[in-house]
């Protein structure tokens, strides 16, 4: 069965384009099209767990727009990518797992909800009390000091993923702060004293 | 809140006060009150050591209950003095006892590991305790001055109690990093009476500060927030 893709849009226009799209490349399964997120839609989206979800930023006010991503996550863990039918703040649209824009053409489309969902299958999970390897690598370049959006440009993934990974690096050890961090990563061996001295 | 939730009263022994919560008699011993108190009240002791009672109880409260908020009624009749006098000796407490205790315990616990963690945890103590050292000393070289300017009705440009939003949370979060480092991460070389001893005084500092803050967030800003507005 094909991947499960779930469109958020107020426009039908957009939403019947995507979804014949998406339906040309035989391979993605559209679950169900919203038009906005109510309450209801918000249970929806929660129950239908789609793999990828396609969302207009624009069913967010101005004031949330900046912190959409992480209020999708509430809802669905697949992968969100934005579909920007006009003009999009840069900023806005780097929270995305991948962006779609109204006149890319059908391979692109299909060829990003892919990058997306590839993303996202490596993306952080709450399994498990041990640190995972990708956890492992983020929590050594933290202990070098650096900021989230160079770690983010560093493996290729957004800054809102380097902060699930780090939220969940603290979930498992316990430890909050840079130093503290620096310390676990020390006595586990990750790094070598000698990058301190 | 209402008062009977607070059975420390004026008239309690102290014998009974410390029965009643033994963390108190770290409290007692800040304010200058040293044993043999027989079976003096709580305002026989304060009326012969010179401590406003209410002063002495509201501390007591806030020891003893958690999240206690002092009405403004409770917050009029005491002595700020009294107050600052008490977060300096608590502030002297902790860098000369209470620090210095989990320094020893430390040093105790990674004496078998390696040099290399040994310095590891060692510095990250270090920078705990320096941070702690410098937190205390912007308090009692700006904010405990000023409070002592506002009282004594001296001028006092250019600072305001709301300019001390002094962030509490990186000092509390390393020594709660300190602590899970030390539960879950020391190598098995370790011993575990050792470990535990750390952790017990990892437990009562963080516990202490704590009401340490509670003090200075509920009585300490308000208060002197609200003689600024009187003028």
């Amino acid at each position: 069965m094909g991947k499960k893709i779930l469109i958020i849009t107020p426009s039908s226009i957009a939403a019947r384009g995507l979804e014949s799209i998406l339906d040309d490349a035989g391979e993605f399964e559209i679950i169900g099209m919203l038009r906005d997120l109510s309450p209801s839609a918000q249970t929806r989206l929660h129950k239908l767990s789609a793999d990828a979800v396609i969302i207009d930023p624009a069913v967010f006010d101005f004031a949330s727009r900046g912190n959409a991503r992480a209020l999708l996550s509430e809802w669905t863990d697949g992968a969100v990518l934005a579909f920007a039918g006009g003009p999009a703040d840069e900023e806005h649209l780097r929270q995305w797992d991948g962006t779609i824009s109204f006149y890319d053409e059908p391979a692109t489309v299909i060829r990003k909800v892919h990058a997306a969902l590839e993303n996202r299958a490596d993306a952080p999970k709450n399994e498990g009390e041990e640190l995972s390897s990708r956890e492992k690598e983020i929590l050594v370049c933290v202990a070098k000091g650096m900021l989230n959006k160079e770690i983010a440009d560093c493996f290729n993934i957004s800054i809102y993923t380097v902060i699930t990974h780090r939220k969940n690096i603290t979930r498992k050890t316990g430890i909050k702060t840079v130093a503290g961090l620096t310390v676990y990563a020390l006595l586990n061996n990750l790094i070598d004293v000698a990058d301190f001295d | 809140m209402k008062k009977e939730r607070h059975p420390l009263s004026a008239s309690m022994k102290i014998a009974d006060l410390v029965d009643f919560n033994f963390n108190l008699l770290g409290v007692l011993t800040r304010l200058g009150i040293g044993f043999g108190f027989g079976d003096e009240t709580v305002e026989e002791v304060c009326r012969r050591t010179g401590i406003n009672a209410n002063t002495f109880l509201l501390i007591c409260n806030v020891y003893s209950f958690d999240g206690y908020r002092p009405s403004s009624d409770v917050l009029r009749e005491i002595d700020l003095r009294d107050i600052v006098r008490y977060l300096r000796r608590s502030h002297a407490f902790y860098m000369d006892v209470a620090v210095k205790s989990l320094a020893d315990a430390i040093q105790q616990v990674i004496e078998p590991c390696d040099e290399r963690r040994k310095r590891i945890i060692r510095s990250f103590f270090t920078q705990y305790k320096d941070e702690l050292s410098r937190h205390f000393e912007y308090e009692e070289n700006t904010v405990f001055p000023y409070v002592e300017a506002v009282l004594g009705h001296a001028d006092h440009p250019g600072f305001t109690i709301l300019q001390y939003e002094e962030n509490h949370t990186n000092v509390e979060e390393k020594l709660s990093d300190l602590k899970n480092i030390v539960m879950k991460y020391l190598p098995p070389e370790c011993d575990n009476k050792q470990i535990f001893n750390v952790l017990y005084y990892i437990h009562s500092l963080a516990e202490d500060l704590e009401k340490h803050t509670a003090i200075e967030d509920e009585i300490l800003v308000p208060v002197v927030g609200r003689m600024e507005d009187n003028g």
